[in-house]
């Protein structure tokens, strides 16, 4: 399964500068949901200060994630399973003013 | 609108975001802004004023809303002439010369999009500001309420051709910045113990920069872009730092502290996640720029430590940010309101607010 996977407002900086990610995960038998797919960020994408994107089991308080444009909190957060080319953003909103 | 109106509207409106969805938004965000100058009444038509932007989300999309507030197809125009600053602060972070350009050229192509005069300071240059940056300039004479509607009725009579028009964009070539400025500055942070003062210091420095350009390039307002969680960050920030009596003049919509010059904070009623929801979803160009407390821990200054406690008590409690701001923030009053010079109300040489040094009244 596949999803285009994106960076912005400094979460970036934590991915080495590296703003777009079209990501392959590997298949398995239950569905990807949004827990999986953090830890899977932090192993294979994340390339320093992991606590600056993911506390405990999910996003640092002021990164703002979206699935298809609409915020998670609204899809179940953690437990939404991701479907195939499911668009995810990570948006940090403590950077700049 | 709150996290949890913003919430019900997309819920309402379901999954994947459509069309009506994002024209509401859109409408709804951009009449926040007209409505928070026109409920304010402070800005005249005509008037120049001078858009702080530091390329990051909120000031940018300051921008946006100013640029979309004044196309000819706009519903209730804002009549005001608009010009862009931007201070480059690279030398505050130890950027090398080659990695400020960079960062210049992105932006200068934002600003050069919008067709409105815009000017890129070098933070070095306020090592040579004159005495009188420090100084409270004689505020223009109170205008009566009444005087606003006046104004704007003359200016809609004669169709706004009394008015300045505004400026064909000048070729501001990248000022040249010499090293041992580069220097200098670094050896003043530098000698800044704590990583809160040097914060601090910073503020203090690109503030008087941008009142400076103000005032010699004839702009009478000052737009800065700190959002709602921003300034409720800056409350609580402000009241560890013994700044508790300027709270008013620090987080309110305006600041008459320089006289001359006023500040003015129309993006105060928005917070981070709209101004970044909206961000992404109309494409508002912003540059991330690194700063001095850029991947530090919470524990390095104070002002990281008050956002993480205020960031995470808000993912709990999403009325955390708009109940400091609403509860505080509008209901402080400057104590001493009319000031000039001659009045005798001392002032702090370097925030320019007056002093709240005296004991047991």
């Amino acid at each position: 399964m596949s999803s285009p996977l994106r960076g912005d407002g400094g979460a970036e900086l934590l991915f080495n500068g590296v703003k777009k990610h079209h990501v392959t995960l590997p298949s398995q038998s239950e569905p990807w949901d949004m827990k999986q797919l953090l830890v899977w960020i932090q192993r294979n994408l994340l390339k320093e200060r992991p606590e600056l994107f993911v506390q405990g089991d999910s996003v640092r308080p002021g990164i703002l994630v979206l699935i298809n444009d609409a915020d998670w909190e609204l899809m179940g957060e953690l437990d939404y399973q991701l479907q195939d080319q499911d668009n995810v953003v990570f948006i940090s909103t403590l950077h700049g003013g | 609108m709150s996290c949890e109106v913003l919430a019900c509207l997309q819920w309402l409106c379901s999954h994947p975001v459509p069309v009506s969805f994002r024209l509401c938004f859109k409408d709804f965000f951009i009449h926040k802004f007209k409505a928070v100058l026109g409920k304010n009444r402070i800005i005249f038509p005509g008037e120049k004023v001078l858009l702080a932007v530091s390329g990051g989300p909120s000031s940018c999309s300051m921008l946006r809303q100013v640029q979309e507030g004044l196309s000819q197809k706009a519903n209730k125009k804002l009549r005001f002439v608009p010009g862009v600053a931007f201070i480059d602060e690279g030398a505050a972070i130890g950027q090398s010369v080659e990695e400020r350009q960079r960062t210049v050229a992105e932006l200068q192509a934002v600003f050069q999009a919008t067709g409105f005069p815009f000017y890129i300071l070098p933070l070095e240059q306020v090592l040579d500001l004159p005495a009188s940056v420090v100084a409270t300039n004689p505020s223009p004479s109170e205008q009566p309420a009444s005087a606003y509607k006046a104004a704007v009725h003359h200016f809609v009579e004669t169709d706004g051709s009394n008015f300045p028009r505004p400026q064909e964009p000048k070729k501001t070539l990248l000022p040249r910045v010499q090293e041992s400025h580069t220097l200098m500055l670094q050896q003043l942070l530098g000698s800044v113990k704590t990583l809160t003062a040097r914060e601090e210091l910073l503020n203090t420095l690109r503030q008087h920069l941008l009142v400076h350009t103000a005032r010699t390039e004839g702009y009478s307002k000052l737009m800065l872009g700190d959002s709602c969680t921003r300034l409720a960050v800056k409350l609580l920030t402000s009241i560890s730092l013994g700044r508790g009596a300027q709270l008013a003049q620090d987080t309110g919509f305006s600041d008459s502290r320089y006289g001359d010059i006023i500040l003015v904070r129309p993006m105060r009623d928005y917070s981070a996640k709209e101004v970044a929801y909206y961000n992404h979803l109309f494409t508002v160009p912003y540059v991330v720029i690194p700063s001095v407390d850029t991947k530090t821990v919470d524990k390095a200054s104070i002002q990281r430590l008050t956002e993480s406690f205020v960031t995470k008590l808000q993912t709990d409690f999403p009325s955390t940010v708009s109940t400091i701001y609403r509860l505080t923030s509008e209901k402080l009053q400057t104590a001493c309101r009319k000031r000039s010079g001659a009045d005798g109300c001392d002032r702090c040489l370097l925030c320019l607010c007056s002093l709240d040094t005296a004991v047991g009244e």
